[in-house]
């Protein structure tokens, strides 16, 4: 379980989250919606462990664990997944070494074996057939020349490998043509199970249509103004975020 | 920035633990006395028994040497070395050239194995497929102490072996190429190796002949202030095919220490030699106390029509490195190679790069650099490219890629680009990058933490390099590569 208390949080000095309460018990799948910089991908952020990111008061615990006390790469192995709104290239390293290379540096951080290569093999090509990722994109450099559709792809890809908890999605849905929204939400649902927490960030509520959210915060000013069911994103779609932005500023 | 500061930190903290390969050797050495004159010259040349024609090619280098000067152009800064305060030969007592390992000192033998080079053929031969086995001479301070494979190589017509027994037993080939592609007083430094050189390989692939297997050549520096001059010459002969590796190391010293080699490479019409090179010699501890003065002249002769010579070289080691791996493309449709990884960290300089001389017609040559600076250290890359007023159509790609970790260290990169033929295309790439926060950031949400990121981003950033090196070679230099920056493993 995910619990967020009164988070403040800054970079270069100026406060962007002011004070956010947010609990998600697994299984469920929260949206936060919100104009353009109310804050929402600086969350992702502060719970992926960004360092420029400082968070100033309030607590994020997961799973009972203080988020403060572990750096970016030890909350992934505590099973944190951020997929990335816009994914960074990592020239030379071909897509398939990076998959491998996280799998196993998250096995290492747990405890466990690294993973056998025919077994990796056999997990890939399993996981990729279902995001329509073709052998030829896992042996390109991660992310270098991928269209837009290519790079979400990759991220559920590298999601559905390293089996998070904890999933947040930064405007998964940007950049995407229709049918591959179809592809990634269908990757996304498929991982939806009652053990994983799920936090879905967008613009727009398209993206809602394919995945369907339990609960609808509605994020202003580094707040959370407004929690709803999935009906939420529906008035937004309609009224916009004018009501919600106003109701904050007066 | 907090991630690459830490980086930063845990670059600065490698020192001399890091280093594997700093353990010294125990073992009863000749050494010829400190200094150097005609009489020491002498010394060397009736060690190794050599005939008049070779005693008189190295006075007269000797005496052309003390007219030189020491280099000065490079981007490198060292206080001056005392000449007369090293000794020009060092051997392992007992005896010289060894007809089998088992005349082999075992204490040089452990040596080899601790460094993961197996002597014994059985040894090389357990579990290993036919095609991938490497023949090694081995060369201990002065003298060459095992050669494996010989006689396998020796049916194939392919002569591999210690390049002394190569000036007994076959005068004709090393007058013939000694000396060819490196003249006598070339530079101040190949000078000096052919007034002293003591070993080095010597390998001849007749005509037609595909080298059966990969030879390599392990140096191990050990004898305190001795210089290390060896001298290696590989010819392939007509249409012969031959891939050539060489590896080297030496103990912890707080001294410097000096290896001046040179390496001359001949390749005839349609040969092809693929020379590589995992150099990972003391680099110097933390505070740049001591380390290896890499000092070497490398050059392969594109002699006649069709033939190939490629170089590709890992740099990890050293506290000074000045050497220019090139190509003479002498011949038509002659084709020229390079490929380099230089890794410079703590108080480490590095001045490298090739010359690409474009003299037949319709020669091509590529250049790929990759540099990655860390610590203080400093790495140039120079390089040459120039074709002949004859050299009609003559094409080169240069692609120069330097890598910056922290922000003490440097990056150069100095071309000289000249064509005398208007015919010629030549292309020049340079690029200069920091790992950035955002890859960091990237890489540690998927799990790694920052020294596995750190290597990651890295060999990514040498993988068109280290594609272009054998096998079993490409695994030793990642993991090479992964020692030299990240400050926990090993």
């Amino acid at each position: 379980m995910l619990e967020i208390k009164n988070l403040h949080a800054e970079v270069d000095g100026n406060e962007i989250l002011r004070g956010i309460d947010l609990t998600v018990r697994p299984g469920e799948v929260h949206a936060i919606m919100g104009p353009n910089g109310s804050g929402k991908s600086t969350l992702s952020y502060v719970l992926a462990g960004k360092e420029e990111y400082e968070v100033t008061e309030g607590s994020v615990f997961y799973n009972g664990v203080d988020w403060a006390e572990l750096g970016a790469h030890e909350r992934a192995a505590a099973g944190m997944f951020l997929a990335f709104q816009y994914p960074i290239e990592i020239p030379g390293v071909a897509t398939m070494t990076f998959l491998k290379t996280a799998l196993n540096a998250q096995r290492k951080a747990r405890g466990e074996d690294e993973i056998s290569t025919p077994d990796f093999m056999k997990l890939v090509r399993e996981k990729s057939r279902e995001l329509k990722v073709t052998p030829d994109m896992l042996k390109r450099p991660l992310n270098v020349g991928f269209s837009g559709g290519e790079k979400k792809r990759a991220e559920i890809l590298q999601m559905s490998l390293l089996e998070p908890t904890l999933c947040v999605l930064d405007e998964t849905d940007s950049g995407l043509d229709i049918d591959a929204l179809r592809v990634v939400s269908d990757g996304v649902n498929q991982l939806r199970s009652p053990e994983r927490s799920m936090i879905v960030i967008t613009h727009y509520q398209r993206l809602l249509d394919h995945i369907i959210p339990d609960v609808v915060h509605v994020l202003s000013k580094g707040k959370i103004v407004k929690t709803g069911g999935k009906e939420l994103a529906l008035d937004l779609e309609k009224n916009g975020y004018a009501d919600y932005v106003d109701e904050e500023a007066a | 920035m907090a991630a690459v500061q830490e980086t930063i930190d845990q670059v600065k903290a490698i020192d001399v633990d890091q280093y594997k390969h700093g353990f010294v050797t125990d073992i009863e050495s000749e050494l010829a006395p400190k200094g150097l004159d005609e009489d020491i010259v002498a010394f060397i040349s009736a060690k190794k028994e050599e005939p008049e024609w070779m005693l008189n090619w190295r006075l007269d280098a000797f005496r052309r040497w003390k007219t030189m000067e020491e280099p000065a152009w490079a981007r490198v800064d060292y206080p001056k070395i005392d000449f007369e305060d090293l000794h020009y030969y060092a051997a392992p007592k007992k005896r010289e050239g060894p007809r089998s390992l088992d005349e082999v000192d075992p204490e040089i033998l452990e040596t080899y194995k601790k460094l993961g080079i197996p002597l014994s053929e059985q040894e090389i031969l357990a579990g290993i497929a036919p095609e991938n086995r490497v023949a090694v001479d081995a060369i201990f301070d002065s003298v060459s102490v095992a050669t494996t494979f010989k006689e396998e190589l020796a049916r194939a017509g392919v002569v591999f072996c210690p390049i002394s027994e190569a000036i007994r037993e076959h005068p004709e080939l090393v007058q013939k190429y000694l000396g060819s592609v490196v003249p006598v007083s070339d530079n101040f430094y190949a000078t000096l190796n052919t007034a002293v050189f003591s070993d080095g390989s010597f390998v001849y692939i007749p005509p037609g002949v595909r080298c059966p297997m990969e030879l390599s050549t392990y140096f191990r520096i050990n004898e305190p202030n001795t210089g290390q001059f060896e001298r290696t010459l590989i010819v392939a002969d007509k249409g012969s095919y031959v891939s050539y590796l060489e590896g080297c190391t030496a103990p912890q010293r707080d001294e410097n220490q000096l290896h001046a080699a040179v390496v001359e490479l001949v390749a005839l019409e349609d040969a092809q030699i693929k020379y590589s090179t995992v150099q990972n010699w003391y680099p110097g501890d933390a505070d740049g106390k001591g380390g290896i003065y890499n000092f070497v002249t490398k050059r392969g002769d594109c002699r006649e029509k069709n033939s190939k010579i490629s170089w590709t070289q890992v740099e990890t080691g050293s506290a000074i490195t000045w050497k220019y791996p090139s190509c003479i493309l002498r011949g038509d449709n002659s084709q020229g190679e390079f490929y380099s990884i230089a890794i410079s960290n703590g108080h480490q300089q590095i001045d490298s790069g090739t010359k690409m001389i474009h003299l037949g017609r319709n020669t091509a040559s590529r250049i790929i650099s990759k540099g990655i600076s860390a610590g203080v250290s400093q790495n140039t890359y120079r390089g040459q490219v120039s074709a002949h007023r004859k050299a009609s159509d003559a094409r080169n790609f240069t692609q120069c890629d330097s890598l910056l970790i922290g922000d003490k260290c440097g990056a150069h990169t100095v071309p000289y680009i000249e064509s005398k033929n208007s015919s010629a295309v030549f292309e020049h790439e340079a690029t200069t990058s920091r790992i950035s926060d955002d890859q960091m950031f990237y890489c540690q949400a998927r799990g790694l933490d920052e020294e596995e990121a750190v290597a990651l981003i890295v060999n990514g950033f040498v993988r068109d390099v280290i594609q272009q090196l054998p096998m079993e070679f490409a695994v030793e230099a990642q993991k090479l590569i992964s020692i030299s920056l990240e400050g926990s493993v090993g």
